[in-house]
């Protein structure tokens, strides 16, 4: 098998005696949608944080492409492939959807005090370039019309749309969902979920962490599952789906019968 | 007639160079959400600067370098900037109104050097004896002031068209982004520390021009003039203007000067004789008034943001503004 996109290696996070995270390894294939699903507190919002760099790991090493990431600073993730959304959207609100993600690309020559100024016409081409992409890209995520939009006006679901916008921007080889289908209506999961495929088709590996077990059933595989910090099950979604320790965890198994 | 226009020429000079400061701070607040408060600090710095760098030499402090009063200038507004810097690096991990009360603390503690610091600048007495630049050819009647105002008004236009394509450009997105959500703007690669710090000193050092175009026009400076409300007039300014939208900021500073001015005289004419004696309080009283009803009915400002800058993505509507929004 190819070297996995994403390993961790004995990953463990701390908050003082509390354990967060104990001890997971685990490897994300390239091209995989993977799921990662546990009941609440079982350490998957601050494994992901670990893996989006908000959290350095108290102890263990995260390799990314290849990469020792374990301490990378979040803004040096973008650049190095890897995108996030988070769990409640953080849009930038009093600016509109399009400059949303018209901000992400990495390295614009405008982003200088004095470019502005002094290079005019190339940051005019510049950004002709990464208008046509952001509206593209905003047309793939069905928030086109909204492009002028403030982005605080547009509705929860939307605003997830327009995350994966912004991260698409950066080209990342592994996007990092955090509860996609949470609060969003029906109809716009769908749209969500089509692009994930359509992306994975494309080639990019996501992992998702989601409460939802019916979604991650039906559009991930392979499945990991965390309890009190510990991975408890790695497998396929069928596998998964009748698993005895899956099962209980999230439906709380009397502790001694 | 001749005095309503001379005083009309003093008063737009006054404005305009407090617009310049407006301009500095919407960059630090309007764009970046920076909460400054302690413009004062940075105003006074150039104020200072310039005067103990292109003045006369004075018994008692330092200063009599005598410079070319535009590097006289440019000195000033580097000692401001640096300032700034050292202000910013320390401050670097505050927000909101964390970072107001440290540089609110920074300010008042540049006051009480000012005052204290003799040796270097003239204690209580402030530095006086500068001789403004061109005087010998211009006199110092109304035409040097008219020449004065002029320049003035260019450096000010000058500012703003600097700052306005600041906005439209993809700098401009970036310091609002940081406003808007360091988090998010951090997931995309973006590093806000770096930026904060830039949009801090340059902010500070567009203020210290202001600050040294003030004492130049007085050609004197004292502790005075660094006094804490000077914070508060310019960020009434600011906010009565529509912070985030430079025009509103410079318009902003025309009318909380005016309404500042015109409030002096009106208490000095009409207020019982009693209440004479606190018209600088009444002032005060009035210009927290002001900042604290625009905040409850129109936090927007008189001149709200525009919310699409430069990119309109050719969707329905012309131009969305932050009505409603905040």
């Amino acid at each position: 098998m190819a070297e996995p996109l994403l390993k961790l290696t004995d990953v463990s996070r701390y908050f003082g005696d509390f354990v967060a995270v104990d001890g997971v390894s685990l490897e994300i294939r390239s091209g995989s949608i993977t799921g990662l699903i546990g009941p609440n507190g079982a350490g998957k919002s601050t494994l992901f944080n670990v893996i989006a760099g908000d959290l350095p790991p108290s102890v263990g090493r995260v390799l990314f492409n290849g990469q020792d990431i374990s301490t990378l600073a979040p803004e040096r993730r973008f650049a190095a492939g890897l995108g996030r959304t988070f769990q409640i959207p953080r849009p930038f609100k009093r600016m509109s959807v399009l400059e949303n993600v018209m901000l992400a690309p990495l390295g614009q020559s405008g982003e200088g005090l004095f470019a502005p100024v002094f290079s005019r016409a190339r940051i005019r081409e510049e950004e002709a370039a990464i208008r046509k992409r952001a509206l593209e890209i905003l047309d793939f995520v069905t928030l086109r019309a909204l492009a002028d939009q403030p982005a605080g006006n547009i509705s929860g679901g939307q605003m997830k749309l327009l995350e994966l916008a912004r991260v698409l921007m950066g080209d990342p080889k592994l996007i990092l969902l955090d509860e996609p289908a949470a609060g969003v209506n029906p109809a716009l999961t769908e749209v969500l979920i089509d692009k994930i495929e359509e992306l994975n088709r494309e080639g990019k590996t996501f992992l998702i962490i989601e409460h939802d077990m019916d979604f991650v059933m039906r559009h991930c595989d392979p499945v990991i599952a965390l309890a009190e910090g510990r991975v408890v099950f790695e497998g396929s979604a069928t596998a998964a789906q009748s698993n005895p320790v899956l099962l209980d965890a999230y439906l709380g198994a009397p502790v001694d019968a | 007639m001749i005095g309503v226009i001379s005083y009309l020429v003093f008063f737009a000079t006054v404005a305009a160079i407090l617009g310049i400061a407006v301009l500095g701070l919407n960059l630090q607040w309007g764009n970046t959400g920076l909460f400054n408060g302690g413009v004062v600090a940075s105003f006074g710095a150039g104020a200072y600067g310039t005067l103990i760098l292109g003045g006369t030499p004075q018994e008692g402090h330092l200063g009599g370098f005598e410079l070319f009063y535009p590097l006289a200038l440019l000195g000033g507004m580097a000692f401001s900037g640096v300032l700034a810097w050292v202000v910013g690096k320390l401050t670097l991990r505050l927000r909101h109104d964390y970072l107001a009360i440290a540089t609110f603390g920074v300010a008042v503690a540049f006051e009480n050097v000012m005052r204290n610091a003799t040796s270097v600048t003239g204690g209580a007495q402030g530095i006086r004896g500068f001789e403004r630049p061109l005087r010998d050819f211009l006199g110092s009647g109304f035409a040097y002031n008219l020449v004065f105002l002029i320049a003035v008004v260019v450096v000010l236009a000058g500012v703003y068209v600097f700052l306005e394509r600041l906005t439209v450009s993809p700098f401009g997105r970036l310091l609002r982004a940081i406003r808007e959500d360091e988090t998010a703007a951090r997931s995309l690669g973006k590093a806000p520390d770096k930026l904060r710090l830039t949009a801090f000193v340059t902010g500070s050092v567009i203020i210290g021009l202001a600050g040294g175009l003030y004492s130049t026009f007085y050609a004197f400076v004292s502790p005075q003039d660094v006094l804490p409300i000077l914070t508060f007039q310019i960020w009434a300014m600011l906010i009565v203007g529509g912070a985030g939208n430079n025009k509103g900021a410079m318009a902003g500073a025309f009318l909380i000067w005016g309404a500042w001015t015109f409030s002096g005289w009106a208490l000095s004419r009409f207020a019982p004789i009693e209440a004479q004696l606190y018209t600088g309080s009444i002032q005060f009283v009035l210009i927290g008034m002001v900042i604290v009803g625009m905040l409850l009915w129109r936090p927007q400002g008189l001149f709200p943001e525009r919310l699409v800058v430069s990119q309109p993505g050719g969707g329905s509507r012309e131009k969305t503004q932050a009505e409603g929004l905040t």
